[in-house]
């Protein structure tokens, strides 16, 4: 135990003198979080649009009231003719035009049925989807308060509304923060870890440490303590400033959420000693993770891109990344304050991940040089 | 405590018949010798001789691909965990942690093994009060000299039955290696076996045997004075002359077995038994008369290494025969 | 005087903050002298001889080699050395030929040139053979042997030689120092560090230095009468240890 201990303390040592590691350590996820947070994000803020209306009747007035009212649109133009549309869009005066079509409420209320164009600027196609999305849910709210109305022969009192679930108001720092979580995780234990051993490598310590009577176990485990409590902080911390910053609520029970966290950074410590037993140098043990582990979690995880809309063939490899089902369990808990009874499929293959990982890289640990 | 205890075995190191490959490069061709307990032993070998797998193998660091090694009566593959109990390693490479200080690395070190900083104190007292006055200061600040000091330190401080160094002196100017034999000297005189490998020839003198490596053979096990002694034919000393021009006009003469280099004088032999007044008249031939002084001498180590590495073998051998 | 030494330093002196790491050192080197630059580890050879080699500024101090000046003129000094290192000199991933080839082309030699001196110099250090072989399949002897001849395959003026012999085998270090003494016959002047007490011998002149400064200077057998010593390694521990 004494063993372990100095161990320990020595490993906290090597972190604390290097600035590099602390700045990844404690700098990353506070960026990340206020990062995400704030700048990259999918959520539409204050889009401008311009308005198109020959009609100018109740039902566009109101419709074209209903839009600019939202916080996602902010109205730039109204269009004298149709030839406009081109030029504000070019001189990106607006990301969206919204066309009525000639004598629309009258159509509407004779025909039932009248057209509207929207068209939308598309060299950025993630806001253009999303514009149209807004403004497609926007117009069928208003079509269906309508035809309520005129069913009941009275004033529309009936609201039907199309209604974003467990995210109401579509805010991206509700998802981002599940997923910065896995990266963090995933950074702080895969990569440091494999890094740091990689550097006893490197400096030829590890030759001195397998020459003394330490069980490799103790060398491991002496080496990943200190991550997995780095990794509990950070954790806690991007809790914490989701929570209290962007108001992300935790709905499950913190507790589950915290022993799924601990399974995951010991599958990926598990990872990061892994990637060590192959690499020799610090350099070798960066790629690895970046390649390896970094860029599929990031892409293929379903953190930046929803996996349903992946290829096929993406879709079948993402099943093999603990952090696809980890970033569900997490979603589920602090958004949807799910119970373990529904997540237990995706900690069951989590803890199988974990066991596998644990199992293999025991057995690659070397009690020599190679 | 445990210094006094020696292994009980005749042997504190024995090796037979030791391989070992690097895919294709045949590092150690069958190495067979023993190291008696307390015995300062030398590996005396250029670069590539072998000394670092060696040692790696007896240090159970690496794995030979035949013959047999034991440290202690202990294998050094099935009983690896007891060698590693009871040996000190220092590496080639300094490898302590550069960003602890010299107490940091000592207490980490004996923390490792177990024990503390101020059991074993006694040992390794006269190399810390060298280094003491830094010792909060990190290892990566300081000297060549000092870290080798402070990489002994932490490979005694357990206090182990046997040491294995390689290479210590390498690449350290000529008074810090002085200083550093200095102390294998005395750790000697408290009863620690050493293996220690060297490139430079002129260290073979301080150990107790040495064994003459090259490319993976062994030219030579014995005393550094039996070596010696055993060199074949008579050695001259010249000096006085121009080295290089003496060594170009000796190598063309068919009467030479060797002309090398040796500091401030060249060291001679004939193929045939040649007194100092004819060697003094073959050099006035050559027109090397004014001032240069002829002397027979005693062959060092690099001349005994030499003459073996160019396929000559010294007299004892030839007499066994 | 301009045409008399090669190399010659005037109160060169670097310092690194507070540190004072060469101080204020003097000496020249004269055409195709053998010159052995001695000093125990950290007393400040390395930081002198990037200075020479232009590979770093002096603090202040005057230091002319290959007749150039380190401050104004640092890559007419570097078109005029030669520069070999025991740490690193050739690339181990690329043959021999390969190796000879890419040297010859940083130095600007023509294709013609390369290729000629490419046979002369396989020819000479017997490696014929070897041509296409990977620098990290050849023995460490032959090794350092190529690299010095890569160093002066441009016919530099100076040639510095940062400990080339270590770890080598008594014989190789001994033909390394053939050809030592067969380009300093032919006038290129030889600036040499070494660990190996009796290669200090070898050399015409050696420089011995002390925390920064030059402690003596001279023939070695001066030296030896002037410090009452046998052997090269006696004069080196008495001034090493004050």
């Amino acid at each position: 135990m004494k063993r372990f201990l100095g161990f320990v303390k020595k490993e906290f040592y090597h972190i604390f003198r290097d600035s590099r590691t602390l700045l990844i350590l404690f700098g990353m996820p506070i960026a990340q979080i206020l990062l995400f947070g704030y700048a990259v994000t999918n959520e539409i803020k204050e889009a401008k649009i311009a308005i198109y209306d020959p009609a100018k009747d109740e039902i566009t007035e109101a419709i074209t009231q209903r839009l600019i009212a939202t916080p996602y649109y902010q109205l730039g133009a109204y269009l004298d003719n149709m030839e406009q549309a081109e030029e504000v869009m070019k001189a990106n005066k607006v990301k969206q035009v919204v066309m009525f079509e000639p004598g629309f409420g009258e159509k509407f209320q004779r025909n039932g049925t009248a057209t509207i164009r929207i068209i939308s600027d598309a060299t950025d196609p993630n806001t253009a989807n999303t514009l149209q999305n807004y403004s497609q849910a926007i117009i069928l709210g208003f079509q269906q308060e309508q035809q309520a109305a005129a069913a009941q022969g009275s004033m529309p009192q009936i609201a039907v509304q199309t209604r974003m679930r467990y995210n109401p108001e579509l805010k991206g720092v509700f998802l981002f923060v599940p997923g910065l979580i896995t990266i963090i995780l995933m950074l702080v234990s895969a990569m440091m870890t494999s890094i740091s051993i990689a550097r006893e490598k490197e400096l030829g310590t590890m030759e001195l440490l397998l020459a003394s009577p330490m069980k490799p176990i103790q060398i491991i485990l002496g080496k990943v303590t200190p991550y997995i409590l780095l990794s509990i902080i950070n954790a806690s911390v991007i809790l914490i400033m989701g929570y209290y910053i962007f108001g992300v609520p935790i709905a499950g029970s913190l507790l589950l959420l915290s022993l799924e966290m601990i399974l995951f950074i010991v599958s990926a410590l598990c990872l990061g000693i892994l990637i060590s037993t192959v690499a020799k140098t610090q350099q070798v043990a960066l790629m690895i993770s970046l390649m390896g582990l970094m860029l599929p979690t990031i892409l293929l995880s379903g953190f930046m891109f929803p996996i349903e809309n992946m290829p096929g063939i993406l879709q079948i490899i993402s099943h093999i990344i603990p952090a696809r089902w980890f970033i569900v369990i997490v979603k589920n808990i602090m958004l949807k304050g799910s119970e373990f009874m529904m997540i237990w499929k995706e900690s069951v293959i989590l803890m199988g991940f974990t066991i596998f990982f644990l199992a293999v890289s025991a057995r690659k640990f070397q009690v020599r040089l190679t | 405590m445990a210094i006094t205890q020696r292994a009980a075995g005749e042997y504190a190191i024995r090796i037979e018949k030791l391989e070992k490959r690097y895919g294709d490069t045949h590092a150690l061709k069958g190495l067979s010798f023993s190291v008696k307990p307390g015995e300062l032993f030398g590996l005396i070998g250029p670069d590539g001789a072998g000394k670092t797998s060696l040692i790696r193998i007896l240090g159970t660091l690496v794995l030979a691909d035949g013959g047999y090694a034991e440290v202690l009566g202990h294998e050094v593959v099935k009983d690896y965990r007891k060698i590693r109990q009871k040996m000190g390693y220092m590496p080639g490479r300094f490898s302590l942690y550069q960003d602890l200080t010299i107490k940091e690395n000592l207490n980490l070190f004996a923390t490792i093994f177990g024990t503390t900083l101020e059991e074993n104190y006694e040992l390794i007292r006269e190399i810390y009060v060298q280094i003491e006055p830094f010792k909060n200061r990190r290892a990566g600040a300081l000297s060549g000299g000092m870290k080798q000091k402070l990489a002994l330190c932490c490979a005694l401080i357990h206090a182990p039955e046997v040491l294995f160094l390689d290479e210590p002196t390498t690449g350290v100017d000529a008074v810090s290696r002085k200083e550093f034999w200095e102390m294998l000297g005395r750790l000697k005189s408290k009863g620690i076996t050493m293996l220690v490998s060297t490139p430079y020839m002129d260290e073979a003198s301080l150990c107790d045997r040495v064994a003459l490596i090259q490319e993976g053979e062994i030219l030579q096990v014995d005393t550094p004075d039996a070596i010696e002694a055993a060199f074949p034919r008579s050695l001259y000393g010249i000096t006085g002359a121009d080295t290089y021009s003496l060594l170009l006009a000796m190598r063309a003469d068919e009467r030479t077995a060797s002309v090398h280099a040796f500091g401030d004088s060249v060291h001679f032999t004939a193929k045939e038994a040649i007194s100092a007044a004819s060697l003094q008249s073959m050099l006035s031939e050559k027109g090397f008369a004014d001032g240069v002084e002829v002397k027979e001498i005693r062959a060092n180590i690099e001349d005994c290494f030499m003459e073996l590495m160019s396929g000559g073998r010294l007299a004892d051998e030839e007499i066994s025969k | 005087m301009e045409n008399e030494f090669s190399i010659e330093v005037r109160d060169l002196t670097k310092m690194f903050g507070g540190f004072t790491a060469v101080d204020h050192i003097s000496f020249e080197v004269r055409h195709g002298e053998i010159f052995g630059f001695l000093g125990a580890n950290g007393a400040g050879k390395t930081t002198a001889i990037r200075m020479l080699c232009g590979l770093s500024l002096p603090t202040s101090g005057k230091a002319e080699v290959a007749g150039y000046d380190v401050f104004r003129k640092p890559e007419m000094v570097k078109r005029n050395i030669g520069y070999m290192s025991q740490k690193f000199s050739l690339y181990q991933d690329l043959t021999v030929s390969e190796n000879i080839y890419f040297y010859g082309g940083i130095y600007g030699l023509k294709r013609k040139v390369i290729f000629q001196k490419t046979e002369e110099l396989l020819e000479k250090l017997d490696l014929k053979h070897a041509r296409n072989t990977l620098i990290r399949d050849i023995p460490l002897g032959w090794k350092q042997k190529l690299a010095f001849s890569v160093a002066i395959l441009h016919d530099p003026q100076i040639v510095f030689l940062d400990e080339p012999t270590g770890g080598v085998d008594p014989i190789t270090r001994r033909q390394f120092w053939d050809l030592i003494y067969e380009a300093a016959k032919a006038g290129v002047t030889i600036f040499v560090t070494t660990h190996y007490m009796d290669e200090a011998e070898y050399c015409n002149r050696i420089s011995i230095m002390v925390d920064g400064r030059i402690e003596a200077l001279g023939p070695p057998a001066e030296l030896k009468t002037r410090f009452q010593s046998q052997d090269m390694d006696e004069v080196f521990v008495k001034l090493a240890r004050g």
